[in-house]
């Protein structure tokens, strides 16, 4: 007698397997291979020729400036607000929570143009700032501000999930030993959530490096002096510039492919350090 | 005064007692750059867009191109929310129910689009759907246009919103207790039926978190839609985009309201997801 085994039978499994799989491939593995395509499609020559042109590499120096400015800030604050709000009790904590998450919920064309509206000379700052002779908008701190507001929330969603499920009594008896508020950090709550903190470290310098609508607003544009590499993209690709947009392009992708590949490692071989919602 | 004064003391002495020190530094850091990044440009904004007349608003409003772009953005999002919500849930039961070869390497690359710049996104899809794509040469006969229509506007949010469900349904599929499927079965009901009575009613709610959480994704997005969208106004602009063009007509008024109105709508949705995300919690814990 075949044993009655709960679930679909064998065919419909494939099927949806097959389904599943033709979905992703059509909505997210065609455009990858189409960025390279692209990019290769006259020659490794004029890939590399595309890629060393001045404009592609101050735009390359200009987006890893950025995200080196953007990321550690934003990690430095994703903890401590993690901090305040797994290790202590106090009024309105979901109230904090949920506006430590708004920028995500915020289009990035906003959240650019809030800057405008402050720092640009029809704003609330911008007399003051021409005056002084400051620079905000159409400059590199008006991109670093419009990086920093859509890669707010990465850090700290990622932390706090984990941290409430680690409680405090592991701080708690650091302390009652006599270790200090930053002692007790660094050796009792670091080695807890590193690899947590890691994961969300990688996937805010992806969406820093990466961010196109927001930084677009504040930036004006100007070629090798405020030009990040998505937005160098684009302007090679409004230009017709095919081969160039898309060797610019292949380089993000490559970022792209290598955080997905540090943070599945991070989650295979980490996996039961990260908060449940992580594990799989 | 004294009253005020009373409320203090008061406060002070139900404050909860705090063994962990650190809690004035890092509170104060988060709530300081919390307010200087987010909060007091956003309130900027919403000052300025306060300080114009109702018939301001009205006309802006009404502008059929203001209008046209409105529909676009949440009407295309909505339909990339549901395809998303079929295909993730079905990426997400073939996840976690199946075993089959590259399994690990599928569970991984659902996660792209948090990681692909939309740039490039964008520029991959037009080349795809675009005439002489891959894709584009292949459904052009078929009289299907994607590229430089509102299909490509969707298409661009599909892409953007497909790891929100699967990553939401994910862990609440795992956790499906086996036996009510068991139970189910004996009394006699077929797969469907189980999947139908059983399994969507428990799944429902986190589905539900992740279509509005992909939907609220679509709406705002910029990158990825504008390449492939061709941007005519009154058919395939977004309102992000008309954001942006008007901005860069100087016309700071227009920009203002209408980004004013797309937040207010994504803070009403915020809203919506959380009372959704409680309502699943009661549920669990039931």
């Amino acid at each position: 007698m075949k044993a009655h085994t709960i679930g679909e039978p064998g065919l419909l499994r494939w099927a949806l397997i097959l389904t599943a799989l033709a979905f992703l491939a059509v909505f997210l593995v065609l455009p990858l291979a189409a960025v390279l395509a692209e990019a290769l499609a006259k020659g490794w020559d004029r890939y590399f020729h595309a890629l060393f042109k001045h404009d592609s590499v101050s735009a390359i120096w200009l987006t890893l400036l950025v995200a080196a400015i953007a990321v550690p800030a934003n990690m430095v604050f994703g903890v401590a607000a993690s901090w305040a709000v797994t290790k202590y009790d106090f009024p309105g904590k979901s109230l904090l929570v949920t506006l430590i998450d708004l920028p995500f919920s915020v289009s990035p064309v906003i959240s650019g143009l809030v800057y405008v509206l402050l720092f640009g000379l029809q704003g609330w700052l911008g007399p003051w700032l021409q005056a002084h002779d400051l620079k905000i908008l159409f400059a590199v701190p008006g991109i670093v501000l419009a990086t920093v507001f859509v890669t707010f929330p990465f850090v700290a969603r990622e932390l706090i999930p984990l941290m409430e499920e680690q409680g405090r009594a592991e701080e708690e008896a650091a302390v009652v030993l006599g270790a200090g508020g930053f002692r007790t950090f660094w050796s009792v709550t670091l080695p807890n959530i590193k690899w947590a903190l890691l994961t969300g470290v990688l996937l805010c310098n992806a969406r820093a490096m990466g961010e196109f609508g927001a930084v677009s607003v504040v930036s004006g544009h100007i070629r090798g002096l405020t030009n990040t590499m998505p937005l160098h993209v684009e302007i090679l690709y409004n230009e017709y510039d095919l081969v160039g947009a898309f060797a610019v392009a292949s380089l993000l992708a490559f970022l792209a492919l290598v955080t997905l590949a540090a943070k599945t490692a991070v989650e295979w071989w980490h996996g039961d350090e990260l908060a449940a919602t992580r594990r799989h | 005064m004294s009253a005020a004064g009373g409320v203090l003391t008061g406060w002070i002495a139900r404050r909860p007692l705090r063994v962990i020190p650190g809690f004035g530094a890092t509170m104060g850091l988060t709530l300081t750059y919390l307010s200087l990044i987010v909060l007091i440009p956003l309130a900027a904004l919403f000052l300025r867009a306060a300080g114009m007349s109702p018939a301001e608003w009205w006309a802006i409003l009404v502008d059929p191109r203001v209008l046209a772009s409105l529909r676009l953005s949440f009407g295309g999002a909505l339909i990339a929310a549901i395809v998303n919500g079929i295909f993730g849930l079905l990426v997400a039961w073939v996840l976690v129910r199946y075993d089959f070869p590259g399994r690990k390497l599928v569970d991984a690359i659902v996660d792209l689009p948090f990681a692909l710049p939309t740039a490039v996104a964008g520029v991959a899809l037009t080349a795809l759907y675009a005439p002489r794509g891959w894709i584009g040469s292949l459904i052009e006969p078929l009289g299907i246009k994607v590229a430089f229509t509102p299909l490509g506007v969707i298409v661009a949010m599909i892409f953007i919103g497909v790891p929100f469900v699967v990553r939401t349904v994910e862990p609440v599929l795992a956790d499906f207790d086996a036996e009510l499927e068991e139970a189910a079965a004996t009394l006699g009901s077929t797969p469907f039926e189980t999947f139908r009575l059983v399994i969507l009613p428990a799944v429902g709610p986190a589905l539900l978190t992740g279509i509005s959480l992909a939907f609220a994704r679509a709406v705002g997005e910029y990158g990825s839609v504008i390449f492939i969208a061709g941007n005519m106004p009154g058919i395939s602009e977004i309102t992000p985009l008309l954001i942006v063009t008007k901005l860069e007509q100087y016309d700071y008024t227009g920009a203002t309201v209408l980004a004013a109105i797309m937040l207010i709508i994504s803070f009403l949705l915020l809203l919506g997801i959380n009372l959704l995300q409680k309502w699943r919690r009661r549920r669990v814990e039931a």
